[in-house]
């Protein structure tokens, strides 16, 4: 399944389709990084707002993502975690440590804009 | 059929008769003759019953108009369900009755009473049709009590269901009202959590303040458990877990009012305090609040 992979100035935004399969999942994790080293992305925004179900395998390989990216000098931030699936994470003990998160879109870039702001 | 119920009448019936009482047709056959009897001297059985209420003094709660109302949707949802040997009509009759009543305040006590009350009136009227037979009285008996039972078990159980149904719900709106989500500034919520905290209200409270986290676009919460004088192990843990899924959420959680004894459970558990922002009072959690969303409070004018 094909994720759209949106530039935004020196911003990557990935948006993940509901039912990625394991597959799918692995296919991005080095896909993604592979963006971010052809378009000199500062940051990458996944946005799992369509995701209902998070399980392990999907959680561990965000956080892999965050960390290939950050070895790139690159940060990442997750957003639009439906309430019911951060329940159901945290209930499993899947907490994105280390992970910056936000509440959607428009949150992340703002967040973003104050690293950079800050960083410069 | 009806379940067979063992009374008095039935040695005596079966010593002499040689009635097959376990023929469907003749007890069907009974029971049509018994439903045309109770539907012929309606007015007066209803009167009857009605009459026996009042003296019982049950349904005080009511006006006698609306008993006598009530009284006849119930003795036609009776004498129909004897008729069609179906209870579904009477069990939809009677919790839509105890919808309309309870709040009224009648009890459970009163529903069955007169239910009992009607069966005896229904009763006593049969005796009284059949005294000079009494062979066929008792195989009058052997349809009409089952099925009186019934009705009685099923108006009863309706009731309570529907009590039962109202305090769930009662429950459910005391719990909603204990936990409120309180927006203080753009993007700040406040959640003072009061009294005993059980898993399921645990539960409850952190589906309602990540709903809240969303809907206000919070970006940091205070939690105060300043009103909680205890916690366990496991309601220490959904506390953590709280601030998990709001971090998830991108919201920063700071809990405030943490009492001695739940300062002492949560480092007994070992919770990873890195993990919890903490801050001695409400008023204390509220400025470092502001602080972080980049708010600034100064006075514009001398206070007198």
């Amino acid at each position: 399944m094909e994720v759209p992979i949106l530039k935004q100035g020196a911003v990557l935004i990935a948006t993940f389709q509901a039912a990625l399969s394991d597959a799918d999942l692995k296919h991005l994790r080095i896909g993604l990084v592979q963006q971010v080293v052809r378009f000199r992305s500062r940051a990458v925004i996944v946005d799992v707002t369509a995701m209902d179900v998070m399980d392990s395998f999907a959680s561990r390989t965000l956080r892999e993502i965050a960390h290939m990216i950050r070895l790139r000098g690159a940060e990442t931030v997750i957003v639009g975690i439906q309430p019911e699936v951060a329940f159901a994470m945290v209930q499993l003990g899947l907490t994105l440590e280390g992970v910056a998160t936000a509440l959607d879109l428009e949150e992340g870039l703002a967040y973003l804009n104050e690293k950079f702001k800050t960083t410069n | 059929m009806a379940k067979r119920e063992h009374s008095p009448h039935d040695s005596a019936a079966r010593k002499g008769q040689g009635v097959n009482l376990a023929s469907s047709e003749a007890s069907s056959e009974l029971l049509r003759e018994l439903v045309a009897h109770l539907r012929q001297n309606r007015t007066q059985l209803r009167e009857e019953w009605v009459n026996r209420i009042a003296e019982t003094r049950l349904l005080t709660a009511m006006t006698k108009e609306e008993i006598f109302a009530e009284a006849t949707l119930v003795y036609d949802s009776y004498v129909e369900a004897l008729e069609t040997e179906t209870f579904e009509a009477l069990q939809a009759y009677a919790r839509n009755l105890s919808e309309r009543i309870i709040p009224r305040g009648v009890e459970t006590h009163e529903v069955v009473g007169i239910v009992l009350l009607l069966r005896d009136v229904l009763a006593r009227s049969l005796f009284a049709k059949y005294q000079a037979n009494f062979k066929k009285l008792n195989r009058i008996l052997d349809a009409y009590e089952p099925a009186a039972n019934r009705i009685a078990n099923t108006v009863a159980v309706g009731f309570v269901q529907e009590r039962e149904r109202v305090i769930r719900q009662q429950q459910e709106a005391i719990r909603e009202l204990s936990t409120p989500v309180l927006q203080v500034r753009e993007r700040l919520l406040i959640l003072p959590i009061i009294g005993v905290i059980d898993p399921q209200r645990a539960r409850q409270l952190t589906e309602q303040l990540l709903r809240g986290i969303r809907t206000n676009r919070a970006k940091v919460v205070v939690i105060d458990i300043t009103g909680v004088a205890a916690m366990d192990a496991t309601v220490a843990n959904h506390l953590v877990q709280t601030v998990e899924a709001s971090r998830l959420l991108g919201a920063t959680v700071i809990v405030t009012g943490l009492s001695p004894e739940i300062a002492q459970t949560l480092v007994t558990i070992g919770v990873d305090l890195g993990k919890m922002n903490t801050v001695g009072d409400l008023q204390g959690g509220i400025e470092q609040a502001e602080r972080l969303l980049g708010y600034k409070v100064a006075t514009l004018v001398e206070p007198r």
